[in-house]
């Protein structure tokens, strides 16, 4: 929408100038445990909070006000907060008929969307969902953060259409105070965008299929860059089933743990000719490799650059020699171009640096030194003389909008994975304050919170219904395979709803149940979102 | 675009040992102190804390008042006249260090002992019966240890982990007089009270009281070599928040992560994985 994909705002103006935070499919004290401490600064400061998520999380628990809604409703609910926002005559009027476009088919979307019909959908109060409006409608600097709630869904994109749609009508962004931000869940997905590790863009988000943009990466490389949008992973996969894959070149992820409805991914890259996988362990994926290249720590063993959430470049720096014949990763795939007969020269990270910063103009100010000095800087930086931005978009305020930033409906659409007599639970999956993803990192230090492992959650009603006992543990099975879990109670999970993380894979393959359902746009499945059945095992 | 973010503050003037100085109205007696380059010795205040005026150690005079004032945290006034190192002051700073000395072990308080020695203080003229806080040190799990042998009580850690930061309230101070200290609830052991251990109380400990497994370790088996410490700063490897790391490695091998105290992003806070969670890179070895 916005066309460079990052948050608006800032931690600062969060803590600091905010009247209201929803954190919406956002567990961020456990995910993004020092956000949350810029939140909670913001919540002594007289902030409002409301926290719109299926469980009642830790950082529920810190809420005005908390929503629980029924996984994959979040339209329904964004829409009926937009319906009485406009009902109410909340909208911010002069901002929408300057700033924005689409505005009368956006009206006439959420139309339907009667707090009464969004209360039987959503399962969320009526009263709860007109307060939440009431307060953004009247809110001067509200902040819309979100995360893999929102975004681990077959509609990820349009779930966060409906969101930006929210911060449109009320003039929330492109102002100090104000914005929207995605959290970010690992330490450089945003540097990954930014470099344009995504298949439809290149460094600083500029367009692949833009001829005069890619002309000029081929003047400088000095090859004929493909004119089309490559592949997304979940296209890769596809691909791969369809034959027209055959080779696969993993850097840093381990597919073969991290797939939705892992038999389907391991099975596919057993059948490629050619998988050679760079990482710092021996990872399942690594273990399925032809070729296996052990790569440095990036934060700890390498010098270079990441970005944060609030598009904060910051340089990493190496304190440890790696281990064996581990390599930097510019160096291993420095030497993979030797051997492929193209110099790059000697593997530099800050030469790296100085290229992208010659090639994508929102990272033209960002020298090494200046890096130093400022503490990191915020993207866009055009030049050696800029401060870096701490806030984007604010073009929409100007008298004058160039281009204004359109309204786009979006429609309902439940999980892929419907419950029925069958599959009657609803199983989401997050995070754990002391883990991350597929547990090969946290796996390495002995926290007392690993206590227990992986375990089903499930509410005590629940518990009670299908015959499982606190402490027992239960056959859970979908609709694609079934494992075997321990089970614990859990009073913060609804009736219906059931967790588990994806941290333990060696001790519970949660993804041998999640679907592969994929965004058509991110290529992100709906991870948030399976369907299963439990049974007591004695 | 420009932002007006707060309105202009008015400046103080005011006299410090006969040296004047103007700060910002808001300012403490100790931000003027710094700002002349006269160093006050602190125990319990902390950079990023809200000053819970215990330790006593930074007191000045200021003319006009019945009592010695805390510096840390007594805000200046226009014409104000502060003496900091006058004979009252001077005595003062000494019984509390005589009175922290003679209770608290503080071998790794560098700061304490360095505050002994410039006020001349005497911890062992109570005699050998004085009453000390010693106690077995609580090793109750793999990340960090507590030895509150070496607890001055300033109330750090519990501002840490209450709410100028953690806000996670898993201690406090119990307990009246001599017998005050620090506890999680009902006494019971860190895996079963409700600490999170992002750790945030060690960055704030002054004595050591807390300190890290590793450290803990290698100090215990004569191995601890600060000499040779290295500091490099990075970003933690883990979620997108951007929060500036500083491995402290001995021997190519990292012994202490913390995050600088002037890093917007944390404050020199982090959560468990940040500062515990980087095993996993050592494990390659």
């Amino acid at each position: 929408m916005f066309g460079a994909g990052g948050g608006t705002s800032s931690y600062e103006e969060l803590r600091e100038t905010a009247d209201l935070i929803i954190l919406w499919g956002s567990n961020a004290r456990d995910a993004h445990p020092i956000f949350f401490h810029h939140l909670l600064k913001a919540v002594h400061r007289g902030a409002k909070l409301y926290v719109v998520d299926p469980r009642r999380t830790a950082s529920a628990q810190w809420a005005d006000l908390w929503l629980g809604l029924d996984v994959g409703t979040d339209i329904p609910l964004a829409n009926a907060i937009a319906r009485e926002v406009i009902t109410a005559g909340l909208v911010n009027e002069e901002f929408v008929a300057r700033a924005t476009t689409c505005y009368d088919a956006y009206r006439e979307s959420v139309e339907p969307w009667t707090l009464d019909e969004a209360e039987r959908v959503t399962g969320v109060p009526a009263d709860a969902i007109r307060e939440l409006a009431h307060a953004w409608g009247n809110s001067r600097y509200p902040q819309m953060c979100w995360t893999l709630g929102i975004t681990e869904h077959h509609n990820a994109v349009d779930n966060v259409l409906a969101l930006i749609n929210l911060s449109l009508l009320v003039g929330g962004v492109g102002r100090h105070g104000t914005g929207l931000q995605p959290l970010r869940g690992q330490n450089n997905v945003q540097g990954g965008g930014d470099m344009g590790a995504i298949p439809n863009k290149l460094p600083g988000f500029q367009d692949v299929e833009d001829d005069a943009l890619r002309a000029k990466f081929d003047a400088a490389w000095g090859v004929t860059i493909p004119p089309k949008y490559g592949l997304h992973m979940t296209d890769m996969f596809e691909a791969i089933e369809e034959g027209t894959f055959s080779a696969l070149y993993v850097i840093g992820e381990n597919p073969a743990q991290s797939e939705a409805d892992q038999t389907r991914a391991r099975k596919l890259l057993s059948s490629l000719d050619c998988l050679v996988v760079q990482d710092i362990f021996r990872t399942k994926t690594a273990e399925m490799a032809d070729v296996v290249l052990p790569a440095s720590a990036s934060w700890a063993e390498t010098e270079g650059t990441v970005t944060s959430s609030e598009r904060r470049v910051q340089r990493v720096r190496k304190a440890l020699e790696p281990p064996g014949d581990a390599r930097d990763d510019v160096a291993i795939v420095y030497e993979l171009a030797q051997r492929l007969g193209v110099d790059l020269g000697s593997p530099r990270p800050e030469d790296v640096w100085n290229e992208v910063r010659t090639l994508s103009p929102m990272h033209a100010g960002m020298s090494y030194k200046r890096l130093e000095e400022l503490g990191g800087i915020q993207w866009p930086c055009w030049d050696e003389t800029h401060p870096g931005d701490q806030f984007l978009h604010g073009r929409l305020w100007d008298n004058v909008v160039k281009n204004p930033a359109p309204f786009t409906p979006v429609k309902h659409s439940p999980p892929v994975d419907v419950l029925d007599a069958e599959f009657p639970l609803r199983l989401t999956t997050g995070r754990r304050l002391e883990s991350f993803n597929t547990g090969v990192q946290t796996g390495g230090f002995s926290s007392p919170l690993h206590v227990g492992g992986e375990a089903l959650l499930v509410s005590p009603e629940d518990g009670a219904r299908y015959g499982l006992r606190d402490g027992g543990r239960a056959l859970v099975t979908s609709r694609r395979g079934a494992v075997e879990a321990p089970v614990a109670f859990d009073n913060n999970l609804r009736p219906g709803l059931a967790f588990m993380s994806l941290h333990f894979p060696d001790l519970v393959e949660v993804n041998v149940l999640t679907i592969d359902a994929t965004d058509p746009k991110s290529g992100t499945a709906e991870f948030k979102a399976t369907a299963i059945r439990v049974e007591a095992i004695a | 675009m420009s932002v007006l973010l707060a309105a202009p503050k008015k400046m103080i003037e005011l006299t410090v040992d006969g040296e004047v100085v103007r700060v910002f109205e808001g300012s403490t007696i100790l931000d003027a102190c710094r700002m002349l380059g006269n160093e006050q010795p602190t125990l319990c205040y902390g950079d990023t804390l809200t000053p819970v005026n215990v330790c006593r150690v930074c007191v000045v005079e200021v003319e006009g008042a019945r009592t010695l004032v805390p510096s840390c945290s007594r805000k200046v006034e226009a014409g104000m006249v502060v003496l900091t190192d006058s004979e009252r002051v001077r005595t003062s700073r000494r019984l509390v260090m005589e009175l922290l000395g003679s209770s608290v072990d503080l071998s790794t308080a560098p700061d304490a002992l360095a505050y002994i020695e410039q006020y001349d203080a005497k911890p062992d003229r109570f005699g050998p019966d004085a009453a000390t806080v010693v106690q077995d040190v609580k090793v109750d799990n793999d990340l960090y240890v507590r030895d509150y042998s070496k607890c001055i009580l300033c109330y750090k850690c519990v501002s840490a982990c209450g709410e100028d930061h953690q806000n996670t309230f898993a201690i406090a101070v119990a307990g009246r007089g001599f017998d005050a200290h620090i506890s999680t609830e009902l006494d019971v052991t860190l895996p079963e009270s409700a600490c999170v251990y992002c750790g945030n109380c060690i960055a704030v400990c002054p004595t050591g009281a807390l300190m890290s497994v590793p450290e803990y370790e290698k100090r215990q088996a004569g191995t601890w070599d600060a000499e040779n410490e290295t500091v490099v700063s990075t970003v933690c490897p883990y979620c997108g928040v951007g929060c500036n790391l500083e491995l402290h490695v001995q021997d190519n091998e990292i012994v202490n992560v913390t995050s600088p105290h002037d890093h917007d992003v944390t404050e020199g806070n982090l959560c468990i994985k940040g500062r515990f969670g980087y095993q996993y890179v050592q494990n390659r070895r």
